[in-house]
């Protein structure tokens, strides 16, 4: 062999299709944007002299001709075009931000229709394609969107006028309106987080104000997380909906209405199975658990949720769920944890003997919470048989250390809990192993002889179609 | 189950109640998967009354099962009793189609599909319209989806007031509120707008099209251009332009490049849909304006359509609009920022050579051929490589081989090993187009550089490559230019090297004959026998097995043989292994020598041979074939080995089961065939050809017999089915310890 350890070839580093050297192309443009079309002129803006240089009378009209003159797009891929008149209308935002925030009385009925058109020609805007074709947000870079010192003064601008204390609601709801939602909704898959941020002050203001669009906006929501579960699984901004909703949710009244319910049973729980759902978990837990503290009476459909939608595959999201259920348990009333503890400890039992080890410590962390402890006392001589054989048999057998030392603390915890079950248990164990063996070996019987009654009645009306 | 034996009827149930509850999810599926078996044993009456109103209950469950159950129930037809009893099945397939996950409710609408087909028109009125109609006012978006793909398959068949319902509902579902449901009618929208009468898509198919297009939500639209290319294919030219057209002009138009990217995704569908005077008038700024849009997957997608765009076009005026309205666009497209763009022109620009023809080729698209091949991004450059056949029929390859030679060369020392592998592949095709001379001057060094590169892939393919270049060139060429190359690389201090001359005369010496083989091949291999490095030696066994059946017999026995057995005493263990399969492997291909050998001399006086020369074991005929479907072919023609009619995963389980082995002369006079009777892959089919030869060959001879070991003669009449242990026994050992190299010709 010694041939072969002098000779042979020298292997190139730089070979394979190493995503380094496609990530450096695209950082090139990491920047992308959708807003503008191509124009061949260069554009020019007719500088208009400061609010604060003028009468306070002649301050309406010219706010709103500044109004107008913000109306015009950049193209910011271009980094050399018309540079000055960036610089203008960069300016003139910044004006007009200080001057919402500032002064009273501009507020005017012509005002509302104008701003609102401002701000609709700079955000709404088809967002451009993916660079990559399957945008991972763990993995990837997100695309930030070239025209964001623009936008950024827009929306800053647009959320000062909503918070301003002479907005009214009455009048701007004439402006502000379903299509407007619509359209605001559609902007949360951008891929630039800045956005998105903005986004969620903007929609969270107006869910406040607009009382007449707060069932539109929700029912919108919803569709766009049925879409996002069922047919996409792609949209970026589903954590900062469900950051307004936890807050929405908060402010349910009692008792719950139907459709509130639904939500939580047909659109929130099926969020848990999106492959992203790390991205938003942490948001998703939070609404959950408003849900349930709002109306104790909803645990039991919402753990057998989780139990449906548990991950087979992914001990990653294990992990997450037994995190989530964890907080569901933490303030679980005793008389609803009587109704799910069998099913629920099954599937504690079975995470417990995971092999993997993440997943098994895990699930054994419920024992150091002194809240679950409690209930699992109380409930010992249900609980107690469900987990024992798993954890018999792990304690024996797992591969990891660690994982063994916390079974025996769990083992031990039961054995004080009710001792005499616990010797009980043990003495069956062998007896119940077999036993087990038996059923599974009855079963393997009991289909075959299945297969021989299909092959003779097939036999018999050999004539008939046999379908495989 | 207790007591389940006194009534074998009722066990199939008890089994499936039990199972169907059971808290492991895999006996759950397993247990629906095997429901056919089921509702078998249980017969059609008690699958209607018990089964189907349990399973209708039952449902809720992990969305696989639920997969599983609506699959099933598609095929259920025959277990409940054929066609006029199938509206059986609509009620759980029903509960099925509102179910939330995608993947069941669209199984359970196809399986709906697939029954309503089966409904006689009276049922289909009676139970399925009431089914559509309820789905298609469910509370739930999930009810009113799946409708919509139900329309179209009752419609047809439904009295006119039934009819006009069915259109109603489809309406409203257009208009639903959700986006869900308006997206699901809309990718049902062409083939709802198929199965109505035309007066019907004028009044309302249109009305629909135009609502979808202009939807609020770009993903409702851009399925809306899917469905206006089909409406445009069923109306009349005339009323074309003003019912189609204007919502078609807009969406290419659109303000969301989702939209325009659609269409111009289906941009070559909608011009055979419109005809070519509209394609005149509006196709052509449009498609204009679709290879300048600002987004590059929109530009990407137009210019795949750029070749079969021309190739469409009326052909008196096809010249004219390429040259000043297409050509343009594409020759800015040659220089664009986005390499998706570019390699998508790529790979169909060469197309338009055959359209323009000789001249044109020459003097507007050769500069943009010459570009492409200069272009930074290498999948640009493979792309036009890899069509040099379109444009080698107008104007030969001649034209481009100065630009074509420095982009070869680059490629095939790209740094990306896939890069150089694709260009490999493409060697034989440039090849024969260039020429053996040209080759052998400018290409033949890089094809031997490839053999050492230091990818295992890419000595691969070079070797591979060889052997295609060998086939086009001829044994003579290769005995000059290549062979010699190869060998000296027996000699190379690294092994790898060493090895890839072995891989080579494994893959060369079929294509360059017995001769070249054995007179230069072979003693290379020998002498590698002694290499010190293992992986050689076991791949010198290796390779002799391969070469084995290109050498005669005689060189076997003398030379191979001594070889292999100083081989199988190596003591590495890898290298034994080898050797034994190898000496294993020349007794296959001995054994099937002398099955053919007996073939002929059989054929010609039949007394003199007896089959008792003849030994083959089960195990070594079954590895044949096993191991070398595609014997039939390459072992000289005599025998051939047809592998079973079956997927390569049923082959390997099952093999043994049903196999034909035919040993077959040059003058196909003598079949063996065996076949198993198991039901196992179901009837076993008798190739009609084959029949008709075994006729034949029956008129052709009498009864010939062969003797077993008993001495007793089986006769085997051409192509009678036998079963593999009777083939085994005519072919029996006499001693346990048969020497293969011992047989002589």
């Amino acid at each position: 062999m010694s041939s072969a350890a002098t000779t042979a070839p020298s292997v190139d580093k730089v070979d394979g299709f190493s995503r380094k050297s496609v990530r450096k192309a695209r950082q090139k443009r990491a920047q992308s944007s959708s807003q503008f079309r191509s124009q061949d002129k260069p554009i020019e803006l007719v500088q208009l002299p400061l609010l604060k240089d003028v009468s306070a009378q002649e301050q309406p009209e010219l706010f709103l001709k500044k109004l107008q003159q913000c109306c015009t797009l950049f193209d910011f891929l271009d980094t050399l075009s018309d540079l000055k008149m960036k610089e203008y209308k960069r300016s003139t935002l910044n004006e007009l931000v200080d001057y919402v925030t500032l002064s009273r009385g501009y507020l005017t009925e012509q005002t509302y229709p104008e701003v609102v058109k401002m701000v609709s020609c700079n955000i709404f805007r088809t967002l451009p394609p993916s660079d990559s074709n399957e945008f991972d947000p763990e993995e990837d870079e997100p695309t930030l969107e070239a025209s964001w010192p623009h936008l950024q003064l827009v929306y800053e601008f647009f959320i000062r006028f909503l918070e301003s204390q002479e907005f009214q609601p009455s009048v701007a709801k004439k402006y502000i309106d379903q299509k407007f939602v619509l359209q605001l909704l559609e902007l949360f898959d951008s891929e630039d987080p800045r956005e998105r941020d903005c986004l969620k002050t903007v929609l969270h203001r107006i869910y406040g104000k607009f009382l007449g669009l707060r069932a539109f906006i929700r029912k919108q929501i919803n569709n766009i997380f049925l879409c996002f579960v069922y047919e996409t699984e792609h949209f970026n901004g589903v954590a900062e909906l469900l950051e307004i909703l936890g807050s929405i949710i908060n402010g349910f009244a009692l008792p719950l209405k139907a459709e509130h319910k639904q939500f939580l049973v047909k659109v929130l729980l099926p969020l848990h199975t999106v492959r992203s759902l790390s991205l938003f978990h942490a948001q998703l837990a939070y609404c959950i658990v408003q849900f349930l503290e709002k109306d104790p009476t909803l645990t039991e459909p919402v753990i057998r949720g989780l139990l449906k939608f548990w991950p087979k595959t992914c001990s990653q999201k294990e992990v997450m769920f037994l995190g989530e259920l964890e907080e569901i348990l933490d303030v679980i009333e005793p008389t609803q944890f009587v109704k799910i503890q069998e099913p629920l400890f099954k599937l504690i039992a079975r995470c417990v003997s995971s092999p993997h080890f993440q997943v098994a410590e895990r699930a054994l962390y419920y024992w150091n919470n002194e809240y679950i402890m409690s209930l699992i006392e109380e409930n010992s001589s249900v609980i107690l048989p469900i987990m024992f054989a798993s954890l018999y048999r792990i304690s024996k057998e797992h591969w990891n250390p660690a994982i063994s030392a916390l079974i025996y603390n769990v083992l031990k915890a039961f054995m004080e809990m009710n001792s005499a079950l616990f010797d009980e248990l043990a003495a069956n164990y062998k007896s119940d192993r077999q036993r087990e063996r038996k059923k599974d070996k009855e079963r393997e019987d009991l289909w075959r002889k299945l297969e021989e009654l299909e092959l003779r009645r097939g036999i018999q009306n050999s004539d008939g179609v046999i379908p495989t | 189950m207790a007591g389940a034996d006194s009534d074998d009827s009722l066990y199939p149930i008890a089994v499936l109640i039990d199972e169907l509850r059971n808290e492991d999810v895999q006996l759950r599926l397993n247990s629906i998967k095997k429901l056919s078996t089921i509702a078998l044993a249980l017969g059609v009456e008690r699958t209607r009354t018990e089964l189907l109103p349990f399973l209708t209950d039952t449902i809720y469950d992990e969305d696989e099962v639920l997969l599983a159950l609506a699959e099933q129930l598609g095929n259920f037809t025959m277990l409940v009793g054929g066609p006029e009893y199938v509206h059986c099945l609509l009620p759980p397939l029903e509960s099925l189609a509102t179910v939330e996950e995608t993947v069941v409710r669209d199984k359970a609408v196809e399986s709906l599909r697939k029954i309503s087909h089966e409904h006689s028109p009276v049922d289909l009125e009676v139970h399925f319209e009431p089914l559509v109609k309820r789905l298609a006012s469910g509370d739930w978006f999930t009810s009113r989806t799946s409708a919509c793909g139900l329309f179209s398959v009752c419609y047809p068949r439904v009295s006119s007031t039934v009819k006009a319902e069915i259109r109603q509902h489809f309406r409203t579902l257009c208009s639903d509120d959700t986006p869900m449901v308006r997206r699901a009618a809309a990718s049902k929208l062409g083939e709802f707008a198929k199965v109505l009468e035309l007066e019907y898509v004028k009044s309302d198919i249109i009305s629909l099209f135009t609502a979808l297009a202009s939807d609020e939500q770009d993903s409702v639209r851009l399925l809306a251009v899917e469905a206006g290319v089909s409406i445009a294919t069923l109306l009349p030219q005339e009323d074309l332009e003003a019912l189609v057209m204007p919502t078609l002009r807009q969406a290419a138009e659109d303000k969301s490049w989702r939209v325009r990217y659609m269409v111009a995704d289906k941009f070559s569908d909608l011009q055979k849909a419109v005809g070519p005077e509209i394609t005149k008038n509006d196709l052509v700024p449009a498609f204009q304006n679709l290879l300048k849009d600002c987004e590059a997957e929109v530009r990407a997608a137009a210019a795949n359509k750029v070749k079969e765009f021309c190739e469409n076009l009326p052909e008196d005026s096809r010249e004219t609009i390429i040259m000043t309205h297409i050509l343009p666009c594409v020759k800015e497209l040659v220089s664009d920022t986005n390499q998706h763009v570019k390699s998508a022109l790529a790979s169909v620009i060469m197309g338009l050579s055959t359209i323009l023809g000789k001249d044109n080729t020459i003097e507007h698209l050769l500069p943009l051929f010459l570009a492409q091949l200069k272009d930074e991004c290498p999948e640009v450059r493979l792309n036009i490589i890899s069509n040099l056949d379109c444009v080698n029929e107008v104007i030969g390859i001649r034209q481009l081989s100065q630009s074509l030679l420095p982009a070869i060369v680059e490629l095939a020392e790209d740094a990306k090993w896939r890069v150089r592998l694709a260009i490999i592949e493409y060697m034989p095709l440039l090849a024969g187009q260039l020429g053996v001379e040209f080759f052998d001057e400018k290409l033949n060094s890089l094809c031997m550089a490839w053999l050492v590169d230091h990818v295992y892939a890419i000595r691969e393919a070079a070797t591979c490559n060889l052997m295609k270049l060998v086939e086009k060139f001829g044994a003579e060429w290769a005995q000059n230019t290549i062979v010699p190359k190869v060998l000296g690389m027996a000699n190379d201090p690294n092994y790898l090297h060493r090895m890839t001359t072995l891989f080579c005369i494994n893959a060369l010496s079929e294509v360059c004959g017995q001769e070249i083989t054995t007179k230069h091949m072979l003693p290379v291999v020998f002498k590698m026998s002694n290499d010190q490095v293992a992986n050689v030696r076991f791949n010198v066994a290796k390779s002799l097995q391969k070469i084995g059946p290109v050498l005669d017999s005689n060189c076997l026995q003398t030379e191979v043989k001594p070889v292999l057995e100083k081989l199988a005493s190596d003591q590495d263990m890898d290298v034994k292994y080898f050797a034994q399969e190898a000496i294993s492997g020349e007794f296959c291909n001995c054994c099937s020598r002398v099955l053919c050998n007996f073939a002929k001399t059989k054929v010609s006086n039949p007394k003199r041979y007896s089959l008792s020369k003849l030994r083959l074991c089960h195990a070594p005929l079954k590895r044949l074939v096993l191991t070398r479907p595609h014997i039939s072919t390459s072992l000289c023609g005599n025998i051939s080995i047809m592998p079973p009619k079956c997927s390569r995963k049923e082959r390997r389980r099952g093999f043994s089961n049903r196999s034909n082995v035919e040993a077959a002369m040059s003058d196909r006079r003598c079949v063996f065939q065996c076949e198993s009777k198991s039901t196992l892959f179901g009837l076993p089919e008798v190739d009609a050809r084959a029949r008709e030869r075994a006729r034949e060959r029956e008129r052709a001879r009498e009864s010939e017999s062969f003797p077993t070991s008993k001495g007793r003669y089986i006769s085997i009449k051409a192509c009678q089915h036998i079963l593999l242990h009777q083939i085994h026994k005519i072919m029996i050992f006499k001693k346990a310890s048969y020497d293969p190299f011992k047989l002589k010709n």
